[in-house]
């Protein structure tokens, strides 16, 4: 038995049977870690030796308690551990060590999975590729010359090259969902306010949501199982009844209505990534599943509506890293050149590039031009996704409109930034969404679709999700 | 100069008094060792979100409501943008498109007679943490911050330019006080910052208004008499020799009471107010806003009109001691115990008020309770005491915690009503004083004042007094025949 190839419902079995223990699973994921992470890269700060002590930990237990016993797992760096360096990838936060557990770090370790690591993105979650991290970009285990994507992409690749069976990350316009599909493992991006946002260090507070990053759609239910749920501490988390995500898992979904995007056609997508979507519609039809189309016709302003309130919301929760409570400081002779000193070494060209925009668009004169406009626009796509949803279930457009590219390879912000086309409109709609590998392109660069539910429907999209990854 | 119209607005910053701070459960207490009272919420540290503190909507809701103001069912949060070492998120909660409660008045009582002050918003807000400057701001090497304050909840209160003196801006300020104290929504101590007040001051002929001086930071409600007096006065001499208003902020030097331009010239801020996406609307039930408003306590104007026409105390009297909420708490239970409230406010605004200002206590803290007061108020009624003794009486007993008759049978201070045994004295005061005497039989028959005094002196004031005089001139009218 190969134990870096189990499901983690497969492992938790055989841990907690007794067949295998904490620090055998522990042993092989620290092989995995070995042979790949210096090619790889996909940690900021690992601890083995820690994570080793826990195993043993875990094995002196007489009661084996917790969905997640000795699961090797990973947490993006935006998401505060507590007595651990949190970065958010950024320069201006090295050597911060946190004195507090996100709610989500917190449910993940109730149920007693091993956190060996903090993994590399984007600085702040700003960027498609984790090129944008202010320390070192991470490679594409798939292929090392090519970018795992972003932000969550030191997640993505962990997960990806066996280094932990799961991991958190965060997602934003696509954070989650991008690098998955770039990796060819799954992301799920839950509906806004299901995953308390207390402890992830904010980027676009309206939109950012904490999401698994896994195998399988199975595992994917698992751990949303654990960081679902209200949480006083965060006022946007939202009071709904426990569920459990795996419960449909394995159910037909015959009947089913699933909606192709009309306007997805005035986007230019890799001829591969089109095949996938018609191979995966088959699927579908195969599944006695009903697709149809619908229409989202404000679809393309959903990327500059997202470079307005994302920044706009970023430059003021960015405001706080001055220098003068933690973090990075470079002492000029006067308060404003402290300031300015510590800000501009401190953030990367992407982080100041967006706290610029953002402050134009909120400044007086401005504002109703930019912000609200868009807050307007946004309004309309979500009202434009609730009509769609009157028609289906969910609906299926691919992650983006192609796969990886390589490290260095893309130069403009703009070009970076229409990486995401297919992921924002979900966030900007506060939207469930699930990205499932579907095949490989020419070069053999996984390539993700897109399947996003119901508000607070996740238990049926990961059934949907699911009957695709097992029925295709 | 006369025909100079002053207007004034006020903004009031009014903290309130939670047990803890307005967007997590740390404690507000004052005075506590520098940065003990915090957590990742009210230092910004990254990932850590606000909660909103109910206590703090309803103690809004409570002021609003007691301003006469409407409480907006529906209110929304903002961030106000700006970089200040002791806002530690780089912005401030606050309320800026609906406040909390809006539109609202506060009726002061004037030279001119009642007037009405209205409010224009009441919005709540986080505050910061107090800067520590080692010396002046200018030269200070270094400074500290202290984050205790940083979460606070404040309510701002703006009104509209009705205020026309500055005995009336005061007059505000000391209404608005007793009435937060009264609500018990805060302490209303601006020595310690829990009332700070910024004035708006311009001056005018005509109708239009003129250019608006904003005056910052004014500590005590003198200070902002002093300041607006000042202002005032300052802004009609600069018209009256041809020049103008500068719109600025001015500060109010203490020692001099006059005000004076920022050193420093403030550069002009664009707070980029946006909606907080960490706090949905604040959305409020109509019975939550019932309750409160059913629950709310009779207020200082409305107590000082009562106790004038339900006790027939004197208006000065009913006004001082419904000026807190302790004080005419007190005067109500002596006057449910004693049913005499003239003789109840004429000791307590005396004796009492004298004793409280010499010890520095409070009226709660003072054991002379009604069950005594009534005690000594008999006392006097059955004539044991006389009402010059009952000064003493009242003074010892606060003094020493002990009950007034104990008071009394310890010094011996019992009334003399035994004639026979006053009209000894009264005889033996006739005898020691011929030049007196005499001289009321020749006529100067105020003489027997004197002749009084030696008698009381003689009985150490425990004669009645009553009994004294008719005694006296019964016996000097014997020694005319």
């Amino acid at each position: 038995m190969d134990i870096t190839e189990l499901s983690i419902s497969q492992l938790v079995k055989n841990i907690k049977s007794g067949e295998i223990s904490v620090k055998e699973v522990m042993k092989s994921y620290i092989e995995n870690i070995n042979k790949k992470e210096s090619k790889i890269k996909a940690f900021i700060h690992l601890d083995i030796d820690n994570a080793l002590k826990k195993a043993e930990e875990l094995d002196r237990m007489r009661e084996k308690n917790g969905v997640l016993f000795g699961v090797p797992f990973a947490v993006k760096d935006n998401i505060n551990v507590l007595n651990t360096e949190t970065t958010a990838g950024s320069k201006i936060l090295k050597g911060y060590i946190s004195p507090y557990d996100a709610t989500a770090v917190e449910k993940v370790k109730k149920e007693n999975a091993i956190i060996i690591g903090k993994t590399n993105m984007d600085e702040f979650a700003m960027g498609s590729s984790t090129e944008n991290s202010a320390f070192f970009p991470t490679h594409n285990p798939v292929n090392v010359e090519y970018v795992p994507g972003g932000s969550s992409g030191g997640s993505a690749a962990a997960v990806k090259s066996k280094e932990v069976l799961a991991a958190l990350g965060s997602d934003t316009g696509g954070s989650v969902r991008e690098p998955a599909s770039f990796c060819g493992i799954v992301g799920l991006k839950p509906t806004y306010g299901l995953v308390s946002r207390y402890g992830l260090i904010a980027f676009s507070s309206s939109l950012d949501q904490i999401g698994p990053l896994a195998r399988n759609v199975e595992d994917a239910a698992v751990l949303l199982n654990v960081i679902a749920g209200f949480d006083s501490r965060d006022e946007t988390s939202v009071n709904i009844e426990k569920k459990d995500y795996t419960a449909l898992l394995g159910k037909e979904i015959k009947g089913k209505k699933i909606g192709i995007i009309k306007e997805i056609t005035d986007f230019d997508l890799q001829q591969e990534i089109k095949s996938a979507l018609n191979k995966t519609v088959d699927t579908l039809n195969k599944l006695q599943a009903e697709v149809i189309e619908v229409s989202i016709p404000h679809l393309k302003y959903a990327l500059p509506v997202y470079y307005i309130i994302a920044p706009s919301e970023a430059s003021a929760n960015l405001a706080r890293f001055d220098g003068v409570r933690y973090g990075l400081i470079r002492e000029g002779n006067n308060l404003k050149e402290t300031y300015q000193l510590t800000r501009t070494e401190g953030f990367g060209e992407e982080v100041k590039r967006r706290i610029l925009i953002g402050t134009f668009a909120l400044s007086s004169g401005y504002y109703d031009a930019y912000y609200l406009k868009a807050s307007k626009v946004r309004r309309i796509i979500a009202n434009e996704f609730e009509n769609a949803f009157k028609k289906v279930d969910a609906l299926l457009l691919p992650t983006t409109a192609t796969t990886a590219f390589k490290i260095g390879e893309k130069k403009s912000p703009l070009e970076m930034y229409a990486t995401d086309i297919f992921t924002i409109p979900v966030n900007l709609a506060g939207l469930p969404a699930i990205s499932i590998p579907s095949g490989n392109d020419k070069k053999g660069l996984p390539i993700g679709m897109q399947l996003i539910g119901k508000w607070f429907k996740e238990e049926e999209l990961l059934q949907i999700a699911y009957s695709i990854e097992n029925g295709g | 100069m006369s025909e100079y119209k002053p207007t004034i607005g006020l903004e009031i910053h009014v903290q309130l008094a939670t047990k803890t701070k307005i967007f997590c459960s740390c404690s507000t207490e004052f005075g506590d060792e520098p940065n003990t009272n915090v957590c990742p919420v009210c230092l910004g540290l990254p990932g850590a979100l606000p909660v909103l503190n109910e206590k703090v909507v309803e103690y809004a809701v409570r002021l609003g409501s007691a301003l006469n103001m409407t409480i907006n069912k529906v209110s929304t949060f903002y961030r106000k943008n700006y970089f200040y070492p002791d806002l530690p998120k780089g912005y401030q909660i606050t309320q800026y498109a609906i406040p909390i409660a809006s539109e609202g008045f506060l009726e002061i009582k004037t030279k001119k007679g009642k007037r009405k002050i209205r409010i224009q918003r009441g919005h709540i807000e986080e505050d910061a943490g107090k800067s520590i400057h080692t010396g002046d701001i200018t030269e200070s090497q270094y400074s500290y911050i202290d984050f205790n304050r940083s979460g606070v909840p404040l309510m701002e209160i703006v009104t509209y330019p009705d205020i026309e003196t500055a005995e009336e801006a005061y007059e505000f300020l000391v209404l608005l006080r007793k009435t937060v104290r009264y609500l018990g929504v805060s302490s209303g101590d601006m020595e310690k910052g829990a009332l700070r007040c910024d004035v708006n001051v311009s001056v005018s002929k005509n109708d239009k208004i003129g250019t608006k001086v904003e005056i910052k930071n004014l500590n005590s409600f003198k200070s902002v008499r002093r300041a607006v007096e000042y202002e005032v006065k300052r802004q009609i001499d600069v018209l009256e020799n041809g020049g103008s208003v500068v719109q600025e902020t001015r500060h109010l030097n203490e020692k001099t009471g006059e005000t004076v331009a920022m050193r420093t010239k403030e550069e002009l801020n664009d707070y980029r107010y946006f909606p907080e996406p960490d706090l949905p609307p604040l959305i409020l039930t109509d019975e939550f806003i019932e309750k409160i408003k059913k629950e709310l306590p009779e207020l200082p104007l409305q107590k000082e009109e009562r106790f004038i026409k339900e006790y027939g105390i004197k208006e000065d009297y009913a006004h001082d001691i419904a000026s807190s909420i302790e004080l005419a708490n007190y005067f109500e239970a002596v006057c449910r115990a004693t049913k005499k409230p003239k003789e109840v406010a004429n000791f307590l605004m005396t004796n009492i008020m004298k004793y409280l200002n010499k010890t520095g206590k409070q009226i709660t803290e003072i054991s002379f309770n009604e069950k005594k007061f009534a005690e000594f108020l008999s006392l006097i009624d059955n004539g044991t005491i006389s009402k010059n003794i009952a000064k003493e009486v009242i003074d010892q007993s606060l003094e020493t915690g002990k009950s007034p008759k104990e008071i009394v049978k310890e010094r011996g201070l019992v009334q003399i009503t035994d004639e026979d045994a006053i009209k000894e004295i009264v005889l033996e005061v006739l005898k020691e004083n011929p030049k007196p005497v005499s001289q009321y039989l020749s006529g100067k028959t105020q003489t027997i004042g004197f002749l009084i005094g030696q008698v009381m002196k003689k009985t150490k004031g425990k004669a009645n007094p009553q009994i004294v005089n008719k005694l006296l001139r019964n016996a000097l009218m014997k020694m005319k025949k």
